[in-house]
């Protein structure tokens, strides 16, 4: 059975008696919603990058060179938002978690199936609140993603709109949290003990955690600033008494805990493409599953290294300086696993594995010179440059990104059926590691030299590194639509995809590719671990 | 919480536990939003302790403890109704039920007054009278309007929960069989009266 | 998979817990009008935290519950706490 061509499948089976697109927009299958998500997700990453694009046009020379400041201003903010809150906090989670933490689990479906639905309506509101706050009067926002205050109470901008979108957007984020905790403590199968879930499982576990108790505040912060335009409570205006650096607090609460919302579902699927390309069970199973959940209650201890020259007090400095060297460990022992993993398996180099090698270089960078800023002395000199640009793009894109193409690729035969050429796709690989070197790595030495970052203008003596850095832009964009356009291809044209094309072990590999409705014939009774390569055996007689 | 399907594809999969898990979940958002309300509370107040001390006189004790108990109350009446349907009595269900809503009505027409006073005399956010007061008290005021506006807005989205549920039981869609949407109501209610449990002594008993 | 809770609290239970919420927001209003110094902030979320427990373990039923959500709630409760700790080595050694 899970040899042969799937026929019967979740594209033309439905939850409900409508059809065409109806039958999508009201489904309550998990693994539509998490189509439905892509394409949207998908289509705001496009506008980040497009909007990165011209960002990187305008800085090819010093001067005005396309565009006004307060236009480039706007753009870096939407930049951020956008990139932020409508691709890289609900990405994977809610394409790659909504599809597969069930079927990995052996379960039909998410614990609550409508709320999953209305979590894809909620991101579409605040997405389209998003696009209408550009073009009412008053214009696109200006004040950087951050939003601080005081100019996010005194900008002219449609602030208090796209502060609502984005209040909206963390909605989803909480629903979607909410429904995979009680997802995975009520809907694991028979026999799939706590211990015995696929690593992707836990990492978003304790990505939900993160979404659920870190969200509401970033929603009351939004609160706060609108009421303060609206009424100029004084919350947060010295004036009458408030606290600057009391937003700053309250805002990288949230924040900061959100790049492990980032990060972690990254890690998770690290941890599932190494041991299937590496046909062995993953190193120190137990450590990575805790060293999710340390990252997860570390990460929001944190908060304050964003703000070492904010005017904090000392011992607050030193002590989130010392709590951010702290946070990095459990991070150090998933590479050493997953590098561990890989040592005396039988690699075999396809293209998801090459994309997690792109990452663990990538995010490595990222990581380390995440240290460099965490140290007081250092930070002093590089906050606020191009250097913080590059660690958190090294991180985030570098880090998360790049995941999100070896999510795309490891799981595009299970989703969709159909296998993509192999040849582009290695080629894309080492393409986008030149490009994504390109436009980043110089905005280190940049940011060493002295270059601000959200700087419509700069010295002369940066020019050189901001014209490799615009041609980086070019060559890793343009790699990223040639990765779409084969993938689309292959989604119209592509040879059909078996069950099993990687020799994965994990509950996604023993169904058909696309998988149908209810995942499973028969709920299954676990009595592998994850990751143990001998039921590759028992797997072909499936 | 039963996700009844349209195919024959999906079985009724019914799971309370599950349900009481989402809505407790759920709960811990609201804590961690009024959390970071009670952060900035707990900010200012150690930064102006006198000023907040002398502020907090203009605010009517007698209306706030009466608050609390009303409050107190309907937690009282909401788990009484509970243990009425638990019991198979529909009727008296209903009946609890309904006092919850009259008093979840009282105490917002309480706050309505207190505020509307408030504002007769001058004492709102932005208003010229509170500007000329010292920094700390034109921060506890600030603070006021918006942790107990919020705090009602709260007691009205439960009133609108109480109602849905009045009309559930009474069309048996909730049953002594099946009553976790009700329990779950049960859960928010209590919430709002736990968070002015702490908002209360805050600021109505700063003495 | 329906779990319909078997334990059920008497009217009795709760109408006791309810005198003892009064009677500890008589206690706090009371103590309200003593001068207590530097005691009386503590005083007063002490009898609130009383109350809370009150209702959270008994109106709420957590008391009775399967032991994962008084985990849950531990979780959410510690990371709040330690939110207000870490933010006041600011504030206290500004």
């Amino acid at each position: 059975m899970a040899n042969e061509i799937a026929v019967k499948n979740f594209y033309n089976q439905s939850t409900n008696k409508h059809t065409g697109i109806l039958s999508w927009l009201l489904t309550k299958d998990h693994k539509r919603i998490g189509l439905m998500y892509m394409v949207a997700i998908l289509t705001f990453f496009v506008v980040g990058m497009l909007i990165g694009i011209l960002m990187r046009l305008e800085l090819i020379a010093p001067g005005r060179t396309i565009m006004s400041a307060q236009t480039y201003n706007s753009l870096f903010t939407l930049h951020g938002v956008i990139m932020i809150f409508l691709f890289i906090i609900p990405g994977l989670p809610a394409i790659f978690g909504n599809f597969f933490l069930p079927i990995q689990i052996g379960a039909e479906d998410v614990a609550f199936p409508r709320l999953n639905l209305l979590s894809w309506y909620v991101y579409i509101v605040g997405a389209i609140l998003v696009i209408v706050s550009l073009f009412l009067p008053g214009g696109p926002i200006d004040t950087g993603w951050t939003f601080y205050i005081p100019y996010s109470v005194r900008s002219s901008t449609n602030i208090s709109i796209a502060l609502f979108a984005a209040f909206v957007l963390g909605f989803s984020s909480i629903l979607t949290g909410i429904n995979f905790i009680t997802t995975v403590h009520r809907l694991r199968a028979p026999g799939m003990g706590f211990f015995k879930m696929p690593l992707f499982v836990w990492a978003t576990y304790a990505t939900a955690w993160i979404q659920v108790i870190a969200t509401p505040v970033i929603a009351i912060t939004i609160l706060l600033v609108i009421i303060e335009r609206a009424f100029g409570v004084g919350i947060f205006d010295p004036a009458l008494g408030g606290d600057p650096i009391l937003f700053q607090h309250l805002f990288w609460i949230y924040s900061h805990p959100a790049v492990y919302i980032m990060i972690l579902p990254a890690m998770g699927v690290v941890s599932e493409i190494i041991p299937t390309f590496s046909r062995r069970t993953i190193f120190g199973y137990k450590q990575i599953a805790y060293s999710s959940l340390a990252i997860a209650f570390i990460g929001y201890l944190v908060w304050a290294h964003h703000m070492f020259s904010s005017g904090m007090s000392d011992t607050a400095r030193w002590i989130f300086s010392l709590l951010t060297f702290i946070v990095a460990l459990p991070s150090g022992v998933k590479i050493f696993n997953w590098v561990a993993t890989m040592y005396k398996g039988s690699i075999d180099p396809q293209p998801p594995f090459l994309w997690v090698m792109n990452f663990i270089f990538l995010f490595s960078i990222g990581g380390l010179t995440g240290l460099v800023l965490g140290s007081l002395a250092t930070d002093i000199h590089l906050t606020d440059t191009y250097f913080v640009v590059a660690h958190f793009h090294y991180v985030m894109f570098g880090g998360t990104g790049t995941i999100f193409f070896a999510a795309l690729h490891y799981w595009f035969p299970k989703m969709f059926g159909k296998m993509y050429n192999m040849k582009f796709a290695r080629f894309a690989v080492v393409l986008y590691f030149i490009g994504f070197n390109m436009l980043y790595f110089p905005k280190f030495i940049m940011g060493y030299m002295g270059m601000p970052r959200r700087y419509y203008d700069y010295l002369p003596q940066f020019t050189t590194l901001q014209e490799i850095s615009t041609i980086g832009s070019w060559i890793l964009v343009g790699t990223i639509f040639f990765i779409f356009g084969y993938l689309y291809h292959a989604l119209r044209k592509g040879k059909k995809a078996t069950s099993n094309p990687w020799g994965g072990v994990t509950l996604e590999w023993h169904i058909p590719s696309p998988p149908p409705l209810e995942n499973f014939e028969k709920i299954p009774t676990i009595t592998h671990e994850p990751y143990d390569f001998s039921q590759l055996k028992e797997m072909k007689d499936e | 919480m039963s996700n009844n399907t349209d195919t024959a594809a999906h079985h009724v999969h019914r799971d309370d536990v599950g349900a009481k898990m989402g809505m407790w979940l759920f709960l811990f958002t609201e804590v961690l939003l009024f959390g970071g309300m009670f952060l900035v509370y707990a900010v200012y107040r150690y930064q102006y302790p006198d000023q907040f001390h002398i502020a907090a006189m203009e605010l009517n004790t007698t209306m706030g403890t009466l608050n609390t108990i009303i409050l107190l109350t309907s937690s009282l009446t909401v788990a009484l109704s509970i243990a009425a349907l638990q019991k198979g009595n529909k009727f008296l269900s209903l009946c609890f039920l309904s006092i919850t809503l009259l008093f979840a009505l009282m105490f917002m027409v309480i706050k309505y007054f207190e505020w509307t006073t408030k504002i007769s005399h001058g004492i709102y956010p932005g208003s010229p009278e509170l500007l000329t007061k010292p920094n700390g008290q034109i921060l506890f005021f600030g603070l006021y309007y918006i942790m107990t506006g919020l705090h009602g807005l709260h007691v009205l989205v439960g009133m609108v929960v109480i109602s849905f549920m009045i009309v559930f039981i009474a069309r048996d869609k909730v049953t002594s069989d099946n009553y976790v949407k009700l329990e779950n109501s049960g859960l928010y209610w209590h919430l709002v009266d736990l968070i002015w449990i702490f908002l209360f002594p805050l600021f109505y008993l700063i003495q | 998979m329906s779990g319909n809770n078997k334990h059920h609290i008497s009217y009795g239970t709760y109408i006791l817990v309810w005198a003892a919420l009064i009677a500890f927001t008589s206690i706090t209003v009371t103590i309200a009008g003593v001068s207590l110094g530097r005691y009386t902030l503590f005083i007063a979320l002490s009898i609130a935290a009383i109350k809370s427990a009150l209702v959270i373990n008994i109106f709420m039923h957590i008391k009775f519950d399967e032991p994962i959500f008084k985990v849950f709630l531990g979780i959410s409760g510690a990371t709040l706490f330690i939110i207000f700790l870490l933010t006041f080595f600011d504030y206290i050694y500004r």
